[in-house]
Protein backbone atom coordinates (compact mmCIF):
# COMPACT_ATOMS: atom_id res chain seq x y z
CA UNK A 1 0.00 0.00 0.00
CA UNK A 2 1.31 3.64 -0.67
CA UNK A 3 -0.17 4.99 2.40
CA UNK A 4 1.67 2.52 4.93
CA UNK A 5 0.76 2.89 8.57
CA UNK A 6 -3.19 4.68 7.38
CA UNK A 7 -6.17 3.13 9.11
CA UNK A 8 -8.26 1.17 6.84
CA UNK A 9 -11.58 2.86 5.64
CA UNK A 10 -13.13 -0.46 6.53
CA UNK A 11 -12.32 -3.04 9.55
CA UNK A 12 -14.33 -6.02 9.71
CA UNK A 13 -12.87 -8.68 11.69
CA UNK A 14 -14.33 -12.16 13.29
CA UNK A 15 -18.04 -11.08 12.08
CA UNK A 16 -20.34 -13.99 12.83
CA UNK A 17 -24.16 -13.53 11.50
CA UNK A 18 -27.10 -16.13 12.30
CA UNK A 19 -30.58 -15.99 10.98
CA UNK A 20 -31.80 -17.92 13.28
CA UNK A 21 -30.24 -21.25 12.96
CA UNK A 22 -29.14 -20.71 9.79
CA UNK A 23 -25.32 -19.87 10.07
CA UNK A 24 -24.66 -17.44 6.73
CA UNK A 25 -21.33 -15.33 8.19
CA UNK A 26 -19.11 -18.00 10.12
CA UNK A 27 -16.22 -15.58 10.84
CA UNK A 28 -14.98 -13.35 8.39
CA UNK A 29 -12.32 -10.47 8.05
CA UNK A 30 -12.21 -8.20 5.84
CA UNK A 31 -10.32 -4.39 5.74
CA UNK A 32 -10.28 -2.04 3.11
CA UNK A 33 -7.83 0.53 2.73
CA UNK A 34 -7.74 3.87 1.36
CA UNK A 35 -9.25 3.93 -2.51
CA UNK A 36 -8.89 0.46 -2.74
CA UNK A 37 -11.59 -1.14 -4.69
CA UNK A 38 -11.74 -4.78 -3.30
CA UNK A 39 -14.64 -6.97 -5.18
CA UNK A 40 -16.49 -9.38 -3.05
CA UNK A 41 -17.62 -12.81 -5.12
CA UNK A 42 -18.81 -16.16 -4.71
CA UNK A 43 -22.07 -18.14 -4.97
CA UNK A 44 -24.76 -17.40 -3.90
CA UNK A 45 -25.76 -18.50 -0.51
CA UNK A 46 -21.97 -17.56 0.41
CA UNK A 47 -22.68 -14.89 2.81
CA UNK A 48 -21.34 -11.60 0.34
CA UNK A 49 -24.60 -9.69 0.45
CA UNK A 50 -24.72 -10.30 4.38
CA UNK A 51 -21.21 -9.32 5.06
CA UNK A 52 -21.19 -5.97 2.73
CA UNK A 53 -24.74 -5.16 4.92
CA UNK A 54 -22.71 -5.73 7.96
CA UNK A 55 -20.66 -3.17 7.09
CA UNK A 56 -23.30 -0.50 7.67
CA UNK A 57 -25.30 -2.11 10.20
CA UNK A 58 -28.06 -3.08 7.93
CA UNK A 59 -27.48 -6.41 9.25
CA UNK A 60 -26.47 -6.43 12.87
CA UNK A 61 -23.30 -8.97 12.96
CA UNK A 62 -24.04 -11.94 15.84
CA UNK A 63 -20.06 -11.57 16.81
CA UNK A 64 -17.58 -9.52 15.62
CA UNK A 65 -16.51 -6.07 15.09
CA UNK A 66 -16.98 -3.71 12.56
CA UNK A 67 -15.26 -0.09 12.41
CA UNK A 68 -15.45 2.37 9.48
CA UNK A 69 -14.03 4.85 9.09
CA UNK A 70 -12.73 4.87 12.93
CA UNK A 71 -16.65 4.82 14.26
CA UNK A 72 -16.99 1.29 15.81
CA UNK A 73 -20.39 0.58 14.53
CA UNK A 74 -21.52 -1.79 17.10
CA UNK A 75 -20.91 0.08 20.13
CA UNK A 76 -24.00 1.35 21.36
CA UNK A 77 -22.92 4.24 21.67
CA UNK A 78 -22.79 5.24 18.29
CA UNK A 79 -24.44 7.29 16.40
CA UNK A 80 -25.43 5.09 13.79
CA UNK A 81 -27.23 7.73 11.76
CA UNK A 82 -24.35 10.00 11.37
CA UNK A 83 -21.86 7.04 10.75
CA UNK A 84 -24.38 6.54 7.70
CA UNK A 85 -23.83 9.26 6.37
CA UNK A 86 -20.00 8.29 5.85
CA UNK A 87 -21.43 4.73 3.69
CA UNK A 88 -23.18 5.03 0.87
CA UNK A 89 -25.09 2.24 -0.45
CA UNK A 90 -26.23 0.77 -3.59
CA UNK A 91 -28.61 -2.11 -4.05
CA UNK A 92 -29.73 -4.46 -6.66
CA UNK A 93 -32.72 -3.19 -7.12
CA UNK A 94 -32.13 0.47 -6.81
CA UNK A 95 -34.57 1.77 -4.06
CA UNK A 96 -35.64 5.00 -5.69
CA UNK A 97 -38.19 6.86 -3.44
CA UNK A 98 -41.25 6.56 -6.22
CA UNK A 99 -42.87 9.90 -4.72
CA UNK A 100 -40.01 12.03 -5.63
CA UNK A 101 -37.61 13.20 -8.50
CA UNK A 102 -34.65 12.32 -9.27
CA UNK A 103 -33.22 15.43 -7.64
CA UNK A 104 -35.73 15.38 -4.57
CA UNK A 105 -34.40 11.40 -4.35
CA UNK A 106 -30.85 12.71 -4.02
CA UNK A 107 -31.44 16.00 -1.95
CA UNK A 108 -33.43 14.46 0.71
CA UNK A 109 -30.67 12.88 3.28
CA UNK A 110 -28.60 16.15 1.87
CA UNK A 111 -32.03 18.38 3.74
CA UNK A 112 -32.98 16.36 6.25
CA UNK A 113 -29.80 14.33 7.71
CA UNK A 114 -27.23 17.00 6.54
CA UNK A 115 -29.68 20.29 7.15
CA UNK A 116 -28.37 21.94 4.28
CA UNK A 117 -31.06 24.68 2.88
CA UNK A 118 -32.76 24.33 0.21
CA UNK A 119 -30.58 26.20 -2.59
CA UNK A 120 -27.06 24.30 -1.11
CA UNK A 121 -28.52 21.06 -1.30
CA UNK A 122 -30.21 21.42 -4.74
CA UNK A 123 -26.91 22.62 -5.89
CA UNK A 124 -24.93 19.66 -4.45
CA UNK A 125 -27.95 17.18 -6.03
CA UNK A 126 -27.54 18.90 -9.58
CA UNK A 127 -23.81 18.23 -9.27
CA UNK A 128 -24.05 14.93 -7.69
CA UNK A 129 -26.79 14.00 -10.79
CA UNK A 130 -24.37 15.61 -13.15
CA UNK A 131 -21.35 13.25 -11.90
CA UNK A 132 -23.49 10.70 -13.14
CA UNK A 133 -24.39 12.04 -16.34
CA UNK A 134 -27.89 12.67 -15.22
CA UNK A 135 -28.12 16.31 -15.00
CA UNK A 136 -30.96 16.38 -17.73
CA UNK A 137 -33.02 14.08 -16.29
CA UNK A 138 -32.98 15.45 -12.90
CA UNK A 139 -37.25 16.47 -12.67
CA UNK A 140 -37.49 12.92 -13.75
CA UNK A 141 -39.62 10.51 -11.55
CA UNK A 142 -38.11 7.40 -11.22
CA UNK A 143 -41.08 5.25 -13.39
CA UNK A 144 -39.65 7.73 -15.84
CA UNK A 145 -35.82 6.47 -16.31
CA UNK A 146 -34.71 3.55 -17.59
CA UNK A 147 -33.10 0.87 -15.05
CA UNK A 148 -29.83 2.02 -15.63
CA UNK A 149 -30.79 5.48 -15.46
CA UNK A 150 -31.96 4.59 -11.84
CA UNK A 151 -29.50 2.88 -10.69
CA UNK A 152 -27.13 5.88 -11.35
CA UNK A 153 -29.95 8.12 -9.74
CA UNK A 154 -29.37 5.59 -6.67
CA UNK A 155 -25.50 6.06 -7.18
CA UNK A 156 -25.60 10.07 -6.98
CA UNK A 157 -27.83 10.07 -3.72
CA UNK A 158 -25.37 7.93 -2.24
CA UNK A 159 -22.61 10.36 -3.38
CA UNK A 160 -24.04 13.03 -2.82
CA UNK A 161 -23.26 12.68 0.90
CA UNK A 162 -19.73 12.80 0.27
CA UNK A 163 -19.30 9.48 1.67
CA UNK A 164 -15.77 7.62 2.69
CA UNK A 165 -16.12 4.40 0.98
CA UNK A 166 -19.12 2.89 -1.01
CA UNK A 167 -20.64 -0.58 -0.70
CA UNK A 168 -22.28 -1.69 -4.01
CA UNK A 169 -24.75 -4.78 -3.79
CA UNK A 170 -25.00 -6.17 -7.09
CA UNK A 171 -25.16 -3.09 -8.78
CA UNK A 172 -25.76 -4.37 -12.41
CA UNK A 173 -28.01 -7.84 -11.57
CA UNK A 174 -31.03 -6.44 -12.31
CA UNK A 175 -30.67 -4.51 -15.27
CA UNK A 176 -31.14 -5.40 -19.05
CA UNK A 177 -27.44 -6.52 -20.17
CA UNK A 178 -27.18 -2.88 -22.51
CA UNK A 179 -27.55 -0.84 -19.22
CA UNK A 180 -24.84 -2.32 -17.65
CA UNK A 181 -22.06 -0.21 -18.74
CA UNK A 182 -23.42 2.70 -17.72
CA UNK A 183 -23.17 1.91 -14.59
CA UNK A 184 -20.24 0.37 -14.54
CA UNK A 185 -18.65 3.43 -16.07
CA UNK A 186 -19.78 5.54 -13.50
CA UNK A 187 -18.42 2.95 -11.01
CA UNK A 188 -15.16 3.65 -12.73
CA UNK A 189 -14.95 7.14 -12.50
CA UNK A 190 -15.60 7.27 -9.21
CA UNK A 191 -12.84 4.60 -9.05
CA UNK A 192 -10.58 7.80 -10.82
CA UNK A 193 -11.77 10.04 -8.43
CA UNK A 194 -10.26 7.74 -5.66
CA UNK A 195 -13.21 6.41 -4.15
CA UNK A 196 -12.85 3.36 -1.73
CA UNK A 197 -15.38 1.05 -2.59
CA UNK A 198 -16.76 -2.50 -1.90
CA UNK A 199 -18.50 -4.53 -4.76
CA UNK A 200 -20.71 -7.88 -4.45
CA UNK A 201 -21.32 -8.47 -8.20
CA UNK A 202 -20.85 -10.91 -11.11
CA UNK A 203 -19.11 -8.64 -13.35
CA UNK A 204 -15.89 -10.48 -13.79
CA UNK A 205 -14.75 -8.45 -16.82
CA UNK A 206 -15.02 -4.91 -14.65
CA UNK A 207 -13.34 -6.89 -11.42
CA UNK A 208 -10.42 -7.93 -14.31
CA UNK A 209 -10.31 -4.50 -15.06
CA UNK A 210 -10.78 -2.65 -11.96
CA UNK A 211 -10.23 -3.98 -8.27
CA UNK A 212 -7.12 -4.46 -6.11
CA UNK A 213 -8.43 -7.06 -4.43
CA UNK A 214 -10.98 -9.85 -4.86
CA UNK A 215 -12.17 -12.37 -1.98
CA UNK A 216 -13.71 -14.97 -3.22
CA UNK A 217 -16.39 -16.00 0.01
CA UNK A 218 -18.14 -19.84 -0.24
CA UNK A 219 -20.23 -21.13 2.65
CA UNK A 220 -19.90 -17.76 5.08
CA UNK A 221 -16.03 -17.65 4.55
CA UNK A 222 -13.74 -15.81 3.05
CA UNK A 223 -11.69 -18.93 1.21
CA UNK A 224 -9.18 -17.12 -0.76
CA UNK A 225 -8.25 -13.51 -1.67
CA UNK A 226 -5.47 -11.75 -3.64
CA UNK A 227 -5.09 -9.61 -6.98
CA UNK A 228 -7.61 -9.77 -9.99
CA UNK A 229 -5.02 -11.61 -12.11
CA UNK A 230 -4.07 -14.26 -9.45
CA UNK A 231 -7.58 -15.06 -8.44
CA UNK A 232 -9.02 -15.40 -11.76
CA UNK A 233 -5.55 -16.54 -13.39
CA UNK A 234 -4.25 -18.38 -10.97
CA UNK A 235 -6.60 -19.63 -8.09
CA UNK A 236 -5.01 -21.41 -5.08
CA UNK A 237 -7.86 -23.50 -3.96
CA UNK A 238 -9.91 -25.88 -5.91
CA UNK A 239 -13.54 -24.61 -4.73
CA UNK A 240 -12.45 -20.79 -6.66
CA UNK A 241 -11.15 -22.83 -9.24
CA UNK A 242 -14.20 -24.38 -9.95
CA UNK A 243 -16.37 -21.23 -9.24
CA UNK A 244 -14.00 -19.38 -11.73
CA UNK A 245 -14.54 -21.72 -14.35
CA UNK A 246 -18.22 -22.08 -14.23
CA UNK A 247 -18.70 -18.15 -14.34
CA UNK A 248 -15.93 -18.14 -17.14
CA UNK A 249 -18.51 -20.03 -19.47
CA UNK A 250 -20.51 -17.36 -20.13
CA UNK B 1 -108.64 5.98 1.21
CA UNK B 2 -107.04 4.25 -1.91
CA UNK B 3 -103.73 2.02 -0.87
CA UNK B 4 -101.81 5.19 -2.46
CA UNK B 5 -103.10 7.63 -0.57
CA UNK B 6 -102.98 5.57 2.90
CA UNK B 7 -98.93 5.19 1.68
CA UNK B 8 -98.68 8.92 1.24
CA UNK B 9 -100.63 10.30 3.71
CA UNK B 10 -98.11 8.06 6.67
CA UNK B 11 -94.85 8.53 5.04
CA UNK B 12 -94.98 11.24 2.97
CA UNK B 13 -97.08 13.38 5.22
CA UNK B 14 -96.78 17.32 4.10
CA UNK B 15 -98.34 19.11 7.26
CA UNK B 16 -96.22 16.19 10.25
CA UNK B 17 -93.02 16.78 7.67
CA UNK B 18 -93.09 20.81 8.08
CA UNK B 19 -93.76 20.47 11.80
CA UNK B 20 -90.74 18.42 11.98
CA UNK B 21 -88.70 19.70 9.55
CA UNK B 22 -86.83 22.55 11.89
CA UNK B 23 -85.79 19.73 14.26
CA UNK B 24 -84.71 17.73 11.44
CA UNK B 25 -82.39 20.11 10.24
CA UNK B 26 -81.44 20.77 13.52
CA UNK B 27 -80.06 17.18 13.89
CA UNK B 28 -78.43 17.28 10.48
CA UNK B 29 -76.07 19.60 11.52
CA UNK B 30 -75.40 17.90 14.86
CA UNK B 31 -74.58 14.98 12.74
CA UNK B 32 -72.17 16.49 10.61
CA UNK B 33 -70.36 18.14 13.84
CA UNK B 34 -70.28 14.60 15.26
CA UNK B 35 -69.01 12.75 12.35
CA UNK B 36 -66.20 15.26 11.82
CA UNK B 37 -65.25 15.11 15.38
CA UNK B 38 -65.44 11.39 14.79
CA UNK B 39 -63.19 11.42 11.66
CA UNK B 40 -60.70 13.91 13.47
CA UNK B 41 -59.96 12.14 16.24
CA UNK B 42 -60.24 8.20 14.82
CA UNK B 43 -58.33 8.25 11.67
CA UNK B 44 -55.17 10.74 14.12
CA UNK B 45 -55.57 7.81 17.27
CA UNK B 46 -55.28 5.35 14.35
CA UNK B 47 -52.12 6.59 12.37
CA UNK B 48 -50.55 7.47 15.43
CA UNK B 49 -51.42 3.65 16.85
CA UNK B 50 -50.02 2.44 13.50
CA UNK B 51 -46.84 4.68 13.57
CA UNK B 52 -45.85 3.57 17.29
CA UNK B 53 -46.67 -0.78 15.81
CA UNK B 54 -43.64 0.38 13.08
CA UNK B 55 -41.12 0.97 16.14
CA UNK B 56 -41.45 -2.47 16.60
CA UNK B 57 -41.50 -2.64 20.60
CA UNK B 58 -43.29 -5.68 21.29
CA UNK B 59 -45.02 -5.25 24.91
CA UNK B 60 -46.87 -2.07 22.77
CA UNK B 61 -47.57 -4.01 19.92
CA UNK B 62 -49.06 -6.58 22.09
CA UNK B 63 -51.39 -3.63 23.84
CA UNK B 64 -51.96 -1.94 20.43
CA UNK B 65 -53.37 -5.80 19.18
CA UNK B 66 -55.49 -6.57 21.58
CA UNK B 67 -56.96 -2.97 21.92
CA UNK B 68 -57.65 -3.04 18.28
CA UNK B 69 -59.25 -6.37 18.13
CA UNK B 70 -60.84 -5.28 20.84
CA UNK B 71 -62.96 -2.30 19.22
CA UNK B 72 -62.80 -4.32 15.72
CA UNK B 73 -65.14 -7.03 17.51
CA UNK B 74 -67.43 -5.01 19.74
CA UNK B 75 -70.28 -4.05 17.69
CA UNK B 76 -70.35 0.08 17.48
CA UNK B 77 -73.50 -0.04 20.10
CA UNK B 78 -72.07 -1.77 22.80
CA UNK B 79 -69.03 0.62 23.11
CA UNK B 80 -71.56 2.77 23.03
CA UNK B 81 -73.64 1.33 25.71
CA UNK B 82 -70.97 0.81 27.70
CA UNK B 83 -69.80 4.14 27.76
CA UNK B 84 -72.65 5.83 28.30
CA UNK B 85 -74.70 3.56 31.03
CA UNK B 86 -71.63 2.10 32.44
CA UNK B 87 -68.76 4.85 33.23
CA UNK B 88 -71.12 6.80 35.59
CA UNK B 89 -70.59 4.29 37.99
CA UNK B 90 -66.87 4.62 37.71
CA UNK B 91 -67.50 7.99 38.46
CA UNK B 92 -67.43 9.61 34.96
CA UNK B 93 -70.55 10.69 33.32
CA UNK B 94 -70.09 11.54 29.68
CA UNK B 95 -73.40 13.23 27.44
CA UNK B 96 -74.94 11.26 25.21
CA UNK B 97 -73.07 13.43 22.11
CA UNK B 98 -69.39 12.33 24.05
CA UNK B 99 -70.12 8.31 24.32
CA UNK B 100 -70.61 8.56 20.55
CA UNK B 101 -68.05 10.59 19.60
CA UNK B 102 -65.49 8.60 21.88
CA UNK B 103 -66.76 5.15 20.84
CA UNK B 104 -66.82 5.62 17.53
CA UNK B 105 -64.06 7.42 17.07
CA UNK B 106 -62.15 3.97 19.00
CA UNK B 107 -63.84 1.93 16.64
CA UNK B 108 -62.64 4.13 13.55
CA UNK B 109 -59.25 4.17 15.64
CA UNK B 110 -58.94 0.24 15.28
CA UNK B 111 -60.17 0.02 11.86
CA UNK B 112 -57.92 2.85 10.67
CA UNK B 113 -54.61 1.64 12.63
CA UNK B 114 -55.02 -1.91 10.48
CA UNK B 115 -56.09 -0.18 7.42
CA UNK B 116 -52.71 2.61 7.81
CA UNK B 117 -49.98 -0.81 9.27
CA UNK B 118 -51.23 -2.42 5.78
CA UNK B 119 -50.03 0.33 4.14
CA UNK B 120 -46.84 0.54 5.88
CA UNK B 121 -46.07 -3.03 5.67
CA UNK B 122 -46.62 -2.94 1.97
CA UNK B 123 -43.71 -0.26 1.42
CA UNK B 124 -40.87 -2.69 0.24
CA UNK B 125 -38.09 -3.40 2.74
CA UNK B 126 -35.89 -1.72 0.65
CA UNK B 127 -37.09 1.80 0.76
CA UNK B 128 -36.62 1.37 4.82
CA UNK B 129 -33.11 0.40 3.97
CA UNK B 130 -32.12 2.55 1.28
CA UNK B 131 -33.41 5.83 3.58
CA UNK B 132 -31.81 4.33 6.59
CA UNK B 133 -28.26 4.08 4.88
CA UNK B 134 -28.34 7.41 3.46
CA UNK B 135 -28.49 8.50 7.05
CA UNK B 136 -32.10 8.83 7.63
CA UNK B 137 -33.64 8.16 11.16
CA UNK B 138 -36.44 6.11 11.72
CA UNK B 139 -39.12 8.96 12.46
CA UNK B 140 -37.61 10.73 9.36
CA UNK B 141 -37.84 7.45 7.50
CA UNK B 142 -41.55 6.89 7.98
CA UNK B 143 -42.42 10.96 7.70
CA UNK B 144 -40.33 11.12 4.12
CA UNK B 145 -40.04 8.21 2.58
CA UNK B 146 -42.15 5.75 4.24
CA UNK B 147 -45.94 7.18 4.97
CA UNK B 148 -46.05 9.45 1.87
CA UNK B 149 -46.41 5.91 0.12
CA UNK B 150 -48.19 4.58 2.68
CA UNK B 151 -50.89 6.69 2.59
CA UNK B 152 -51.63 6.48 -1.08
CA UNK B 153 -51.93 2.90 -0.66
CA UNK B 154 -54.68 3.02 2.19
CA UNK B 155 -56.82 5.89 0.50
CA UNK B 156 -59.24 3.72 -0.83
CA UNK B 157 -60.22 1.37 2.13
CA UNK B 158 -59.83 4.37 4.39
CA UNK B 159 -62.76 6.40 2.77
CA UNK B 160 -64.87 3.31 2.89
CA UNK B 161 -64.18 2.82 6.58
CA UNK B 162 -64.87 6.26 7.47
CA UNK B 163 -68.06 6.48 5.42
CA UNK B 164 -69.25 3.02 6.90
CA UNK B 165 -68.38 4.38 10.57
CA UNK B 166 -69.82 7.39 10.68
CA UNK B 167 -73.18 6.41 9.46
CA UNK B 168 -73.14 4.65 12.75
CA UNK B 169 -73.80 8.63 14.43
CA UNK B 170 -77.32 7.20 13.86
CA UNK B 171 -76.58 5.10 16.95
CA UNK B 172 -76.47 8.16 18.78
CA UNK B 173 -80.14 8.38 18.88
CA UNK B 174 -80.17 5.31 21.74
CA UNK B 175 -78.32 7.50 23.84
CA UNK B 176 -80.54 10.40 23.54
CA UNK B 177 -78.70 12.20 21.46
CA UNK B 178 -81.21 14.81 18.64
CA UNK B 179 -79.13 13.54 15.50
CA UNK B 180 -80.89 12.79 12.53
CA UNK B 181 -82.28 9.85 13.56
CA UNK B 182 -83.15 10.70 17.42
CA UNK B 183 -85.11 13.73 15.82
CA UNK B 184 -86.89 12.40 13.46
CA UNK B 185 -87.90 9.09 15.86
CA UNK B 186 -89.06 11.70 18.81
CA UNK B 187 -91.13 13.43 15.54
CA UNK B 188 -92.52 10.12 15.36
CA UNK B 189 -93.60 9.40 18.35
CA UNK B 190 -95.34 12.89 19.11
CA UNK B 191 -97.02 12.46 15.87
CA UNK B 192 -97.72 9.09 15.26
CA UNK B 193 -96.74 9.34 11.79
CA UNK B 194 -93.76 8.12 10.05
CA UNK B 195 -93.53 11.05 7.79
CA UNK B 196 -90.61 12.15 10.14
CA UNK B 197 -88.87 9.45 9.13
CA UNK B 198 -88.66 9.70 5.47
CA UNK B 199 -87.41 13.31 6.33
CA UNK B 200 -84.79 12.08 8.57
CA UNK B 201 -83.82 9.13 5.59
CA UNK B 202 -83.50 12.26 3.51
CA UNK B 203 -81.49 14.43 5.69
CA UNK B 204 -78.88 11.15 5.79
CA UNK B 205 -78.90 11.28 1.81
CA UNK B 206 -78.29 14.74 1.61
CA UNK B 207 -75.23 14.26 4.21
CA UNK B 208 -74.03 11.10 3.16
CA UNK B 209 -74.36 11.17 -0.69
CA UNK B 210 -71.80 14.30 -0.95
CA UNK B 211 -69.78 12.31 1.46
CA UNK B 212 -69.63 9.28 -0.79
CA UNK B 213 -69.36 11.21 -3.73
CA UNK B 214 -66.09 13.25 -2.04
CA UNK B 215 -64.69 10.11 -1.20
CA UNK B 216 -64.63 8.94 -4.39
CA UNK B 217 -62.81 11.82 -5.78
CA UNK B 218 -60.50 11.16 -2.62
CA UNK B 219 -59.51 8.11 -4.45
CA UNK B 220 -59.14 9.28 -7.96
CA UNK B 221 -57.16 12.25 -7.07
CA UNK B 222 -54.76 10.95 -4.36
CA UNK B 223 -54.70 6.95 -4.33
CA UNK B 224 -51.14 5.30 -6.20
CA UNK B 225 -51.11 1.96 -7.67
CA UNK B 226 -47.57 1.25 -7.38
Amino acid sequence: MDRAGAAPIVAARGLHKHFGALHVLKGVDLVVAERELVFVIGPSGSGKSTLLRCLNRLEEPSAGSVVVDGIDLLDPRTDINKARQRIGMVFQSFNLYPHMTARGNVALALRKVQRLGRAEAEARARAALDRVHLADRAEHYPAQLSGGQQQRVAIARAIALEPRVMLFDEPTSALDPELVGGVLQVMRELREDGMTMVVVSHEMGFARAAADRVVFMADGLVLEEGAPAEIFGAPRQDRTRAFISQIARH
Amino acid sequence: MSNWERFTDSFFNARVMAEYLPKIIDGFWLTVVLALCIVATGLAAGLLLAVLRAMGVRVVNWVIVFAVDLFRALPPLVVIALLFFGLPSAGLELSGFASTWLALSLVLMAFAEEIFWAGITAVPRGQWEAARSTGLGFLQTLRYVVLPQALRLTIPPLTNRTIAITKGTALASVVAVQDILGAAHAGVSFSFNPSPLTLGAAAYLVLFLPVVVLGRWIETRFAWKP
